[in-house]
């Protein structure tokens, strides 16, 4: 299953990864991918885990940019 | 963004204040230099602050902030607050410059239609695109945008499709006419009637495709970011190790001096010109590509594309334009040219072939369907039909084959027709598909770029070998079947080294398996074509071939690009690294390695927007 959100406020290309890096590590997720400069990120995960991989990967967004505000796509 | 140029800019001025003030009281100066530096710096500091909390210790706030506190301890206050000033004014810099080249991409996707005019049983209602369904009638009026793909059942005008091909000048419509979403309609009044709904549409399919390609990243997109990471941990490990280990080894080294080198260290250690320079040129790319109607799917095939050796080429539709001409007419003893077109534009009036067609079209004028019946098919030969009550038969040269007496004359490399009529021969009428116009340039240009060219085609030897002389390509294989494509394309992937690459380029009709396997497909004529669409990584919305020779030319200055970026970022921070150890520059140099080059990099890739 794949999801699709916009990371309002996302401004360091550098954190882009960190995030990307972060919630590709997630168990269950098959591909994370952060585009900075569309400020999108999109993750490929196993629909049984989705609760628990988004609240997870909303977590790692917050902590490494705390001022974006995530919004589905 | 508006606070913070203010804060900047104030920051700025009290720092030059500062710096030229003569050092009369000993509180002054550092007062207001501390005044800057909080000024300018407090967000990075709280952020560095936070960072720590949430155990982010190695990211760039955090770094900024120790080497500029670090500063100040050693009593470099100007330096200290410089590295902050220049670090903000990098970011706000980065800042504007990403926003301008989204900004310019998604100019691209103000061709998204916010509504569409639909006709109901009350009257016009404006609803959203996404409301209408297929067979829905709506009212396009002059100046609006095509909201959904369809066809003029009402009205002539013509439209603007510059945001889908690139091509400047208007196409005209009229009834009858497809029409796509995304188009312009610039001049009449258009009744459409839908034959798509909105997702499935044009302007959405390509909507979608620009939005997703940065997410198909390119090796040197995921090279970049993994070095990063190591390059800046090495980094800060060295500062650490410069800190504290010559003080402690090395007689008569004093603290202060390897700490505020160690400080040098930090600064450079950040990795954003890297990070930002390198996705942005390729970014850029990606839309320089779009505006000149060639749609990427991914950055990925942008680098592939620099690596391009060999071009495979579909023929017709591809260089072709897919379209016959009657070139000649041979009638036969007791018939006449206009008999023998006639009969067989007659004959072959049902049928939707492209040939059939071009016997229509050649013939001209409007047939009377009632005169024709009986039309049986003739497996592998052709058609047969009865014509105003006589027996008319036309197909290719088997057809011939049991009938004495006639000696045939091949015309080379036209597509003949033969016609009989009552079982005698009336005559031959060859076909001619027309080359596209900048189709040998194109070729010329590969080839002069060192590409080997190949062509193939389902057609005949000698209709193949005129046109691949016409265009002059290295190698063409004739008479192949759909699947001897893939063969070939395949035989010539496992005898090429694997650093060249294949791109194969087709109209997207029947050669979707052809485009999955080269290493970059690339679909032509996409307007229209779903399977194209889907199928190929890369699409040249217009019918012109030159278009291959722009997408090489700006997947090269891409990735030349994004190289130099790489190096000149590199080999920069790297001799600052070494002149810092050894304590030959200090902060000042250390922050241009970091902001300096960054906003070079940076304007280094936003040349990627423009390709000439």
């Amino acid at each position: 299953m794949k999801r699709v959100f916009l990371l309002d406020g996302l401004c360091c290309a550098n954190c882009a990864a960190k995030i990307e890096r972060g919630i590709a590590k997630l168990d269950g997720v098959e591909s994370a991918s952060v585009s900075f400069l569309t400020t999108k990120l999109t993750i490929v995960f196993d629909e049984e885990k989705e609760d628990k991989i988004i609240e997870e990967a909303m977590k790692i967004v917050k902590k490494i940019e705390p001022d974006v505000e995530v919004e589905e796509y | 963004m508006k606070t913070r140029i203010g804060r900047i800019i104030a920051g700025t001025v009290i720092f030059v204040l500062a710096a030229i003030i003569p050092a009369g009281q000993v509180w002054v100066k550092p007062c207001l230099f501390a005044a800057s530096y909080i000024i300018v710096g407090y967000k990075v500091i709280w952020k560095a602050v936070r960072g720590i909390v949430k155990g982010q210790v190695l990211d760039e706030n955090f770094l900024m902030a120790i080497a500029s506190i670090g500063a100040f301890a050693l009593g470099e206050y100007m330096e200290a607050v410089a590295v902050m000033l220049f670090y903000q004014i990098g970011e706000a810099f980065e800042d504007y410059a990403v926003g301008k080249s989204r900004k310019s991409i998604t100019s691209l996707m103000n061709i998204r239609p916010d509504s569409a005019n639909l006709k109901t049983e009350d009257g016009i209602v404006q609803v959203r695109p996404s409301k209408v369904k297929p067979g829905d009638i709506i009212i396009i009026k002059p100046g609006e945008k095509v909201p959904l793909d369809g066809v003029v059942i009402d009205g002539i005008s013509s439209v603007d499709t510059a945001a889908l091909t690139g091509e400047s000048m208007p196409r005209s419509v009229e009834t009858g006419d497809e029409i796509l979403s995304g188009c312009v309609n610039l001049s009449g009044l258009l009744t459409v009637k839908v034959t798509k709904p909105f997702g499935e549409s044009t302007v959405n399919k390509i909507l979608d495709m620009v939005e997703n390609a940065t997410m198909k990243k390119a090796k040197t997109e995921n090279f970049i970011t993994r070095f990063a990471v190591i390059y800046t941990s090495i980094v800060v490990g060295a500062a650490l190790a410069l800190a504290i280990l010559p003080p402690l080894f090395i007689e008569g080294a004093m603290w202060q001096d390897w700490i505020y080198r160690a400080l040098n260290f930090l600064v450079v250690s950040c990795p954003c010109a890297l990070v930002i320079s390198v996705p942005l040129s390729f970014f850029g790319g990606i839309g320089g590509a779009s505006r000149d109607g060639v749609l990427v799917k991914g950055s990925n095939y942008l680098e592939v594309m620099s690596k391009v050796k060999y071009v495979v080429m579909d023929k017709t539709g591809t260089l072709t334009e897919g379209v016959f001409t009657v070139e000649g007419i041979e009638p036969a003893e007791g018939f006449d040219e206009d008999q023998v077109l006639r009969f067989s534009a007659m004959a072959e009036s049902f049928s939707t072939h492209p040939i059939s067609v071009s016997l229509k079209d050649a013939y001209g004028k409007s047939i009377d369907e009632s005169l024709v019946s009986d039309i049986k098919e003739i497996a592998g030969k052709g058609i047969e039909a009865t014509v105003e009550g006589r027996l008319v038969q036309v197909g290719n040269r088997k057809l011939m084959e049991n009938i004495p007496h006639v000696s045939l004359r091949e015309n080379a490399g036209a597509t003949s027709v033969y016609v009989m009529v009552d079982g005698a021969y009336a005559g031959a009428i060859y076909l001619a598909d027309k080359i596209k116009e900048d189709a040998a340039s194109t070729i010329a240009e590969l080839n002069s770029r060192g590409i080997k060219t190949v062509m193939l085609t389902g057609d005949n030897q000698e209709a193949a070998q005129r046109v691949a002389d016409k265009l002059g390509v290295t190698e063409y294989h004739a008479g192949l079947l759909p699947t001897d494509k893939v063969d070939i394309v395949e035989k010539i992937i496992q005898s090429k080294p694997k650093e060249h690459k294949l791109a194969f380029v087709g109209d997207g009709i029947n050669d979707a398996p052809v485009l999955a396997r080269a290493d970059v497909g690339i679909a032509m004529g996409g307007l229209g074509s779903d399977a194209a669409i889907e199928a190929a990584d890369m699409v040249i919305m217009n019918d012109q071939p030159s278009k291959l020779g722009r997408i090489i030319k700006i997947s090269n200055k891409t990735m030349k690009i994004a190289m130099e970026n790489i190096i000149f970022a590199i080999s920069v921070k790297v001799l600052v690294l070494v002149l810092s150890a050894l304590g030959i520059v200090g902060l000042w140099a250390a922050v241009f390695a970091d902001v300096g080059v960054s906003m070079l990099a940076i304007i280094n890739a936003l040349r990627c927007l423009k390709t000439n």
